[in-house]
């Protein structure tokens, strides 16, 4: 009896349109994430990511739509992340069907919206979600980021992953801004310095380009594998990445 | 047709459960009405978050007494997740000196697993006990959890006159019970309206112990 490693496909979802590109065979609409989120759970997925990437506020309505039309039809974990401001927001999503609720930004600028929200939901529904890059101005060689990696929050990664587990984040999406878009590999470096530092769960993200990518980064250290663009132009199939693992002895879900 | 109440007591994603319920052909609603809720064919106590705000909560809609009626009537009562560590003695969650109360439908004390990595967060496997009812088809397939504290023995002892209880095992850093079939008192720790169509299958399965096949 061993818990399996997760792989979870990531949605960015755009005023209720999936973009970044999907190239999924057999879609009546490949722009719709309602109808690719139940894709990817045929497909074997263990859980989904949806990031609502909307700018303004002013599309929530239309996230908690597609967030409740796809936990209605869809029977695994279902995190939403993006936006959310207030425990207010987290309340909405989980009301909607959403499991786990991603915090970014405004978990930076105020660090209480974790604790209080892991409080009110528990910590288990609360995923601390961190873009890290590399520098040199801070004591790991990493810090946290905000506006999708551009700007500098302050903090050293290491130093807020931890704060932010402290304070109730039941989990930590750890974005490398480094890797994403590479298609190198996910940054090992920095998962087995988090999986030193900090004991919940680590969705590793970022870099995934080819299947001899997955196994090591659970090597390093993460217990689930996030991915976006290789699932979504099928270019990698999920149950290719399970095959790949199990040949590396680590436990997948059949 | 058969009806299954989700408590509503503000601790669970019931949306989820109601979804999962009515894929099993009957009818489901969510509610925290007294009456419903003990007429019910079925009841599904979800649960999430601490222990303890958990067991207040549910007193607060007398989701104790409901339970317990039922019960003594040989109703079915279907706890999950937190759902089914408040059916135990007491809790060790956020207790300073005195554990948190359970329901106390069975004895055992819920405590924080000993493993490196909490919560215990993903798909793993029971060991399913024999003759179970409620993995009957699916005793090999992974269900999902998600907790960081779980009763790691059973301490109900065997009755002559009662069918025992039958009790099925996890393991993640130490063995704890997966989930539990004792007369109308069923519970599982981990999530069957999330651990897709294994799940819906042991929905199905519970289902079919109240739900005349029609």
């Amino acid at each position: 009896m061993t818990l399996a490693v997760r792989i979870i496909p990531c949605l960015d979802v755009d005023q209720g349109r999936v973009v970044k590109g999907v190239n999924f065979v057999n879609l009546r609409d490949a722009g719709d994430p309602v109808e690719l989120a139940l894709a990817y759970g045929q497909a074997g997925a263990d859980e989904l990511v949806f990031l609502d990437i909307t700018a303004s506020s002013a599309n929530r309505e239309t996230t908690y739509d597609i967030v409740r039309r796809t936990a209605d039809q869809l029977f695994i974990p279902l995190t939403v992340g993006g936006g959310v401001r207030t425990t207010h927001d987290v309340d909405n999503l989980l009301r909607n069907g959403a499991d786990k609720v991603g915090i970014n930004t405004a978990g930076l600028a105020n660090p209480e919206l974790i604790s209080d929200a892991s409080r009110i939901f528990g910590n288990q529904c609360i995923v601390l979600s961190v873009d890290v890059r590399r520098t040199s101005e801070t004591d790991s060689g990493f810090e946290a980021t905000t506006h999708g990696g551009r700007r500098s929050s302050g903090w050293d990664a290491i130093a807020w992953i931890k704060h932010a587990v402290d304070r109730g984040a039941g989990e930590v999406l750890l974005n490398s801004m480094d890797a994403d878009g590479t298609k190198n590999g996910y940054d090992l470096a920095l998962i087995e310095l988090v999986r030193k530092e900090v004991g919940v769960p680590i969705i590793a993200s970022g870099g995934a380009g080819q299947l001899a990518d997955f196994a090591p980064a659970v090597v390093a250290g993460a217990d689930a594998l996030l991915a976006a663009s290789v699932f979504h132009f099928g270019e990698i199939s999920i149950h290719e990445v399970k095959a790949e693992l199990a040949l590396h002895n680590v436990t997948v879900r059949a | 047709m058969s009806t299954v109440v989700i408590l509503d007591y503000g601790h669970g994603n019931v949306r989820s459960a109601l979804r999962a319920i009515e894929s099993t052909g009957v009818t489901a609603r969510i509610t925290s009405d007294f009456d419903d809720a003990l007429s019910a064919d079925g009841l599904l106590v979800p649960g999430v978050g601490a222990f303890g705000s958990c067991v207040s909560a549910l007193r607060s809609v007398r989701g104790d007494q409901i339970i317990e009626r039922r019960l003594a009537g040989g109703l079915p009562v279907l706890g999950i997740c937190v759902g089914m560590q408040i059916l135990f003695a007491s809790s060790t969650e956020h207790a300073d000196t005195n554990n948190f109360a359970g329901l106390d439908q069975w004895p055992g004390i819920v405590r924080a697993l000993d493993a490196p990595v909490l919560p215990h967060m993903g798909w793993n496997t029971v060991r399913a006990a024999d003759n179970s009812h409620m993995f009957q088809g699916i005793a090999q397939e992974r269900f999902y959890f998600v907790h960081s504290y779980g009763v790691t023995s059973w301490d109900l002892p065997d009755h002559d006159y009662l069918e025992p209880p039958r009790v099925s095992w996890s393991h993640y850093g130490e063995q704890f019970v997966a989930a539990v079939e004792n007369g109308p008192l069923w519970a599982t720790q981990f999530h069957p309206e999330k651990s897709g169509q294994a799940g819906l299958t042991l929905l199905a399965n519970w289902v079919s112990t109240f739900s005349e096949k029609s």
